[in-house]
């Protein structure tokens, strides 16, 4: 891929300013939705300092999503590895997945500005369930915006979509993924601004949408970082986890950003290959540029055209990703690599062998590139993993290809 | 007409003159969307062609761009027909240099066609014959520093007023712009509709009291007796997913619309 030239004006990158990190975010949206935004914004602030809304907040986490998630040790994972392996098991939260922290968050903030129709995009579809589950359980209108690639991929969250209640809108534009469904989304939403909030998925999309979906996901890293040190005493040597758009990466990596010790690594689809140019890397291979409301990396062309993404799995299909990873790539405090489908499919079958946990295809890229990387650690340096999701919407998918990748042999429990 | 933000020195545009003549003459103006390459590149150059004797006094023209995400069904279309026959921001400024149309044209552009272009891409838009540039995704106060670019180079900068802007912000938009002002006339995306907001007339009154520039109205306006009804409160009309759809049928098509749609604003 080419570099866009951004030479002049074009390459200097606004000052960060408290809806930017570093320079990246920011409200590259239509002027129709900046009111909405200063509301939802004003609403959200309000909300941190509001007592009551936290109560709810934590309430519904504990006895709704099923929070705190525990922590798993992986022991045969950690044979293979040669380092402690842990897992932190967001797969137990209702509805299989971290989405739902976010939902929850969100479907709160909803009620607060009285908007009783909600709109949401979702890829792999576990941000549907997610948005579909919590707007079953207030009463809320549901309209899931999602390709027609991606309803096909995953037909039977599809379904637990409709059981629910919500409207699940096929989108035939473009590639048919998320990117698209995202786009329409945003479409609605400046039609219904009035008496519609969107839940965005990620930690993408204009201001404040990054900075609260991770916060409304930070509870995964700050339990996570106080059960490390209860179980083991000490701080993970390195935490990793996948990123497509980026949110369970930036939950889990906000409890532990300050801890400069701590290496942070986000992994990307490799998709066919970095080479193949069919891939969602886009903080790997990607340039700064505006998609869906914010300033980061993108899969572009020089010309300033989004690329089509590519992962085999739907939740990773996205050319863009949050812009505080871009930040977090940038200054250097996170890592980013990639690992292939063909990768990921065996970190799918290798946990599922290895620990008895099905995860998610996205999650796989996370456990596929621990694996691949055993001898980077010592034996005493603990590794964390955020197990994203369970893989359970992904074994239609994955048992269509065929025979299941062979893992290999596997060591002994430990004694 | 003076640009309120533009250097005190800054000349009249090409498109503050063909306001203040329009003015001069009681006429509103009808500014008429295309999107560049399509249907095909050479219908392309027919239509920027035929635009003026049609009865158009300003011709946006759609940078064609992968996301869309500000227009309907019909633009976004046209756009991904575009692309497919090779039509970037490139190959909109090379068809706006062989068109050569007399009137004043408007790049009606995503940011980032441009910010992958580079800085000199408003002296190249210039050079091709475009007069002003319109963002769709960068409101006012969101980047200040690629504000100024556009604001401070040798195109008019058209910014956007939308239903939904509430009355202080309409007077900020109206200071960083030139040229006119976009006012948007219903929540949503481009594209046709039935009926005209009923409190268009309300918020055009309301921007007029924050500006002293132009106010074009769009988005959803697409039939004669619309174009009328919006002709008798605003300074000029935009009409673009008709248009569209027209020059998918055929440039005669489409030029048979723009000459209507004419009469039916000189009728209003």
């Amino acid at each position: 891929m080419t570099t866009p030239d951004t030479s002049g004006a074009a390459a200097v990158a606004p000052a960060a300013t408290s809806d930017r990190f570093g320079p990246f975010g920011g409200r590259y949206v239509p002027e129709t939705l900046i009111p909405a935004l200063d509301a939802l914004e004003a609403e959200y602030d309000a909300a941190l300092r509001d007592p009551s809304f936290q109560r709810d907040l934590d309430d519904m986490l504990r006895h709704y999503v099923g929070r705190p998630s525990i922590l798993s040790e992986a022991p045969r994972l950690s044979a293979m590895v040669g380092a402690p392996v842990w897992l932190k098991r967001e797969d137990l939260n209702h509805t299989g997945a971290h989405k739902i922290n976010n939902t929850v968050g969100q479907v709160l903030l909803a009620r607060r500005m009285g908007k009783r129709r909600i709109i949401a995009e979702t890829g792999a579809g576990q941000h549907g369930v997610a948005t579909a589950t919590v707007c079953a359980r207030f009463g809320l209108q549901c309209v899931v915006f999602m390709g027609e690639e991606d309803i096909r991929r995953q037909a039977l969250n599809v379904w637990r979509m409709r059981l629910m209640g919500a409207t699940v809108m096929p989108v035939t534009s473009g590639t048919r993924t998320l990117k698209d469904a995202t786009s329409e989304a945003i479409r609605d939403w400046v039609t219904n601004v009035e008496d519609s909030h969107y839940i965005i998925g990620s930690v993408v999309g204009p201001a404040p949408y990054p900075r609260m979906v991770r916060e409304f996901q930070a509870a995964i890293g700050r339990e996570a970082r106080a059960q490390m040190l209860e179980r083991t005493g000490r701080l993970p040597k390195t935490v990793v986890a996948c990123v497509g758009g980026g949110s369970n990466a930036m939950g889990i990596f906000a409890g532990f950003v300050d801890d400069a010790e701590v290496e942070l690594v986000g992994v990307e689809a490799a998709g066919e290959g970095l080479e193949s140019g069919r891939h969602s890397a886009s903080l790997t291979l990607g340039t700064p540029g505006v998609l869906h409301g914010s300033l980061s990396y993108l899969l572009q062309d020089a010309k300033g055209q989004v690329i089509n993404a590519h992962s085999i799995s739907a939740g990773l299909d996205y050319p863009g990703v949050g812009p505080e990873h871009a930040h977090l790539k940038q200054s250097k405090r996170a890592e980013y690599v990639s690992i292939t489908d063909d990768e990921a499919l065996r970190g799918f079958a290798l946990l599922s062998r290895a620990e008895g946990i099905i995860p998610a295809l996205e999650t796989s890229h996370a456990i596929a590139w621990v694996e691949k990387s055993r001898g980077r650690w010592a034996k005493d340096e603990p590794v964390l993993i955020c197990l994203s999701g369970r893989g359970d919407k992904d074994v239609a998918q994955v048992s269509e290809m065929g025979a299941l990748p062979d893992v290999g042999p596997l060591p002994e429990y430990p004694a | 007409m003076s640009a309120p933000t533009m250097p005190a020195a800054r000349a009249a545009s090409a498109i503050d003159r063909r306001f203040a003549d329009l003015r001069a003459a009681n006429r509103r103006a009808l500014v008429a969307y295309v999107t560049a390459g399509h249907p095909d590149p050479e219908r392309s150059v027919a239509l920027l062609q035929g635009l003026e004797a049609a009865g158009a006094d300003v011709i946006e023209l759609g940078v064609p761009f992968s996301e869309p995400l500000a227009d309907g069904p019909v633009i976004q279309h046209s756009s991904q027909v575009a692309l497919e026959h090779g039509v970037d921001l490139d190959g909109a400024l090379a068809l706006l240099s062989r068109a050569r149309p007399t009137v004043p044209v408007v790049l009606f552009s995503y940011l980032n066609p441009l910010m992958a272009a580079g800085h000199g891409v408003l002296q190249r838009a210039a050079d091709a014959g475009a007069s002003g540039v319109l963002v769709t995704d960068l409101p006012v106060g969101a980047d200040p520093e690629r504000e100024a670019w556009m604001g401070g180079g040798p195109l008019d900068f058209v910014r956007l007023v939308a239903p939904t802007t509430p009355p202080a912000r309409m007077a900020e938009i109206a200071r960083h712009g030139s040229g006119f002002v976009y006012l948007i006339s219903r929540l949503g995306v481009t594209g046709e509709q039935d009926a005209l907001s009923a409190t268009l007339p309300e918020t055009v009154a309301r921007l007029r009291a924050a500006t002293t520039l132009p106010i074009c109205v769009g988005f959803g306006i697409s039939r004669p007796d619309q174009a009328a009804a919006v002709a008798r409160i605003a300074d000029g009309v935009v009409v673009g997913s008709a248009l569209v759809r027209a020059a998918d049928e055929s440039v005669d098509r489409a030029l048979a619309l723009a000459r209507d749609l004419r009469s039916a604003i000189d009728d209003a």
